[in-house]
């Protein structure tokens, strides 16, 4: 696959309200190419789920897009007209599915009226063959391991995995290139969890998607169906980097704090004593965030020129890899 | 080692409907001890009944059958006061726990003034703020804020501090650290650990997180449609499980450095 699915240009989105202006997202390039997964990690607060509704080309009232550019498949989606946006774009090539979308389903209506709906709502018209669409509905949702029979329950007699599969099943009926999904496990237990990967890679393997763009606070989530990785932290990105690596040699002080910190299961004997870290400090205040590098105040490293100074971009000789810490600049400027 | 409490094949079932009753075990012959200065791990998934056990130990519901000993006595016999100054609990959302309009100070004055009325005031401050300490938080800092100024990690602690003021033995952690990032959440489980071995605080810790469980646990209970398919000591269950159940929730772990083997029965 050649030529980048969507790519993200020194984005900028801030939140206005009466309390002040949050920073959201504050100067963000990324690029995803297709067939691509890619993660995107870091703690509550640091602009994952704000990125992902800029993206979406529909965010929310109070966010407003500051600058910088957003291209998906070819249209810069900042630019042009609402309409084809909402046709060309959010109907055909993106999917966007925002966290704790299962509970978006209509709860007075059964799945397979609100699918209808749905489809009315993307096709500007009533669908004229409903039977088929419904056929075809329950084919797709086979994919996801939905027996046909949840297209004739209310979203109440679902369990929570199967309402997350369902929500993630709609909004992959129209075979879109990218999709985008918020903390799709985070409200799930392991089982559901697993089942919910499992079908979001067969979605992938069929060829209905081409490439995810996976949010989730959860290294250990990311690391069974991502192949690279993009960490935030106060708005920003701080490394990214295959999956491996990020887990196996993390660069930036922020990752390294975040992989030591991470408790996951260890099959047969574990390892005694207190093995974990906690990284020192808070999440900074983004309506008022720290000069230089963002993560300074809580960096082990810190240095003069980290209070004052933005670090630079570092990309490794093989590209693959961008750090962006002044550790890494040459001689330390 | 002394047993701190103990459920004797504790059953609750809730029933619905007004006709056709339909009845639906949240616990089935739950049993199982915890020691003194012992940290037991309860696992399994959402459902499995792992907070029905919680509530009838906290006595926010009464067990359909069975009873709970604590100390060798039914903690029903128990005067409410005496029971919830030696056994407290820590929940998933500690802001929901606190009056959001009071100062943390009020908070934890009000906790301690039902314990001890006859100490000085200077001794409650010298008293809350070296209890904040131990928790590792900054008396100064959070002292004369509201809970919604303080960070999820905080007031997790400052629940915990709560807890250790009135001078509970028994601590029932009830998914505390899903609301919290990892990166301040290994400071919690820490935390833990070192209050079971400094303080011989006894904790029943509720959660869905295989490797929480792993970490902090002495013994590990599953649970599974509210019974308990295996018990024993963490190193055994893990390395070695026999129940079915137990063998499908280690093999759904996520883990950092491998990736998931896919059966195809699954799904």
């Amino acid at each position: 696959m050649a030529g980048a699915l969507l790519e993200v240009e020194n984005l900028k989105g801030y939140y206005r309200g009466a309390f002040g202006v949050v920073h959201g997202v504050d100067g963000v390039t990324l690029t995803l190419e297709g067939g691509e997964v890619v993660g995107l990690a870091g703690e509550s607060g640091c602009g994952k789920s704000t990125l992902a509704e800029l993206v979406s080309g529909s965010p929310p009232r109070n966010l407003y897009y500051e600058g910088g550019r957003i291209i998906v498949d070819g249209f810069e989606i900042y630019k042009i007209d609402p309409e084809i946006l909402r046709k060309e774009v959010q109907c055909k090539r993106m999917s966007y599915v925002p966290q704790a979308s299962m509970e978006s389903l209509n709860p007075v209506k059964r799945i397979r009226k609100f699918l209808l709906d749905v489809m009315e709502e993307r096709i500007g018209e009533k669908p004229k063959n409903e039977e088929e669409v419904v056929k075809m509905a329950a084919e797709h949702f086979k994919k996801l391991g939905l027996e046909p029979w949840v297209l004739d329950r209310y979203p109440f007699e679902l369990s929570g995995g199967m309402k997350q599969r369902v929500v993630i099943g709609i909004s992959t009926l129209w075979n879109p290139k990218l999709l985008i999904v918020d903390e799709p496990t985070s409200a799930l237990d392991v089982v559901s969890q697993k089942r919910m990967i499992k079908a979001l890679m067969d979605l992938k393997e069929e060829g209905i998607i081409q490439s995810i763009l996976f949010i989730s606070h959860d290294i250990s989530t990311l690391r069974q169906i991502c192949d690279r990785c993009v960490v935030m932290y106060a708005g920003k990105i701080v490394e990214t980097g295959s999956m491996e690596d990020i887990i196996s040699s993390p660069l930036h002080p922020y990752t390294q704090g975040l992989i030591s910190s991470i408790v996951s299961y260890e099959p047969g004997k574990r390892r005694r004593g207190r093995y974990i870290k906690s990284i020192p400090g808070e999440h900074p205040d983004l309506r008022n965030p720290p000069p230089g590098c963002r993560f300074h105040p809580r960096c082990p490293y810190a240095m003069e020129v980290c209070k004052t100074e933005v670090p630079p971009v570092i990309i490794s000789e093989k590209g693959k890899r961008e750090v962006s810490c002044w550790l890494y600049s040459r001689g330390g400027k | 080692m002394m047993e701190a409490l103990e459920c004797q094949s504790i059953t609750k079932i809730y029933t619905s409907g007004l006709i056709r009753k339909k009845m639906i075990f949240g616990a089935k012959n739950v049993s199982f001890r915890i020691r003194r200065s012992e940290i037991v791990g309860l696992v399994g998934e959402s459902g499995s009944g792992k907070t029905t056990v919680a509530r009838m130990i906290l006595r926010l519901i009464e067990p359909t059958s069975g009873d709970i000993l604590l100390d060798g006595e039914s903690i029903f016999s128990y005067d409410m006061h005496d029971y919830y100054r030696r056994v407290q609990g820590v929940f998933q959302d500690p802001y929901s726990a606190c009056n959001p309009f009071y100062r943390i100070d009020r908070i934890l004055h009000k906790a301690l003034n039902l314990v001890s009325n006859n100490l000085s005031s200077a001794e409650k401050n010298d008293l809350i703020r070296s209890t904040l300490k131990a928790v590792m938080l900054n008396p100064d800092e959070v002292l004369g804020r509201f809970p919604h100024q303080l960070s999820g990690g905080q007031m997790q602690r400052i629940l915990v501090a709560r807890a250790l003021l009135v001078g509970s033995e028994l601590l029932l952690a009830d998914e505390p650290t899903s609301m919290i990032d990892a990166s301040t959440r290994a400071g919690i489980l820490n935390l833990l650990l070192d209050l079971k071995e400094n303080r011989g605080l006894s904790i029943l810790f509720i959660t869905h997180d295989i490797g929480q469980a792993q970490y902090l646990s002495d013994r590990i209970l599953v649970m599974n449609k509210g019974e308990v398919v295996e018990e024993g000591a963490t190193d055994e269950i893990f390395s070695r499980p026999k129940h079915s159940y137990t063998k499908k929730l280690l093999a759904s772990a996520p883990r950092l450095y491998e990736k998931w083997e896919w059966e195809p029965e699954e799904v």
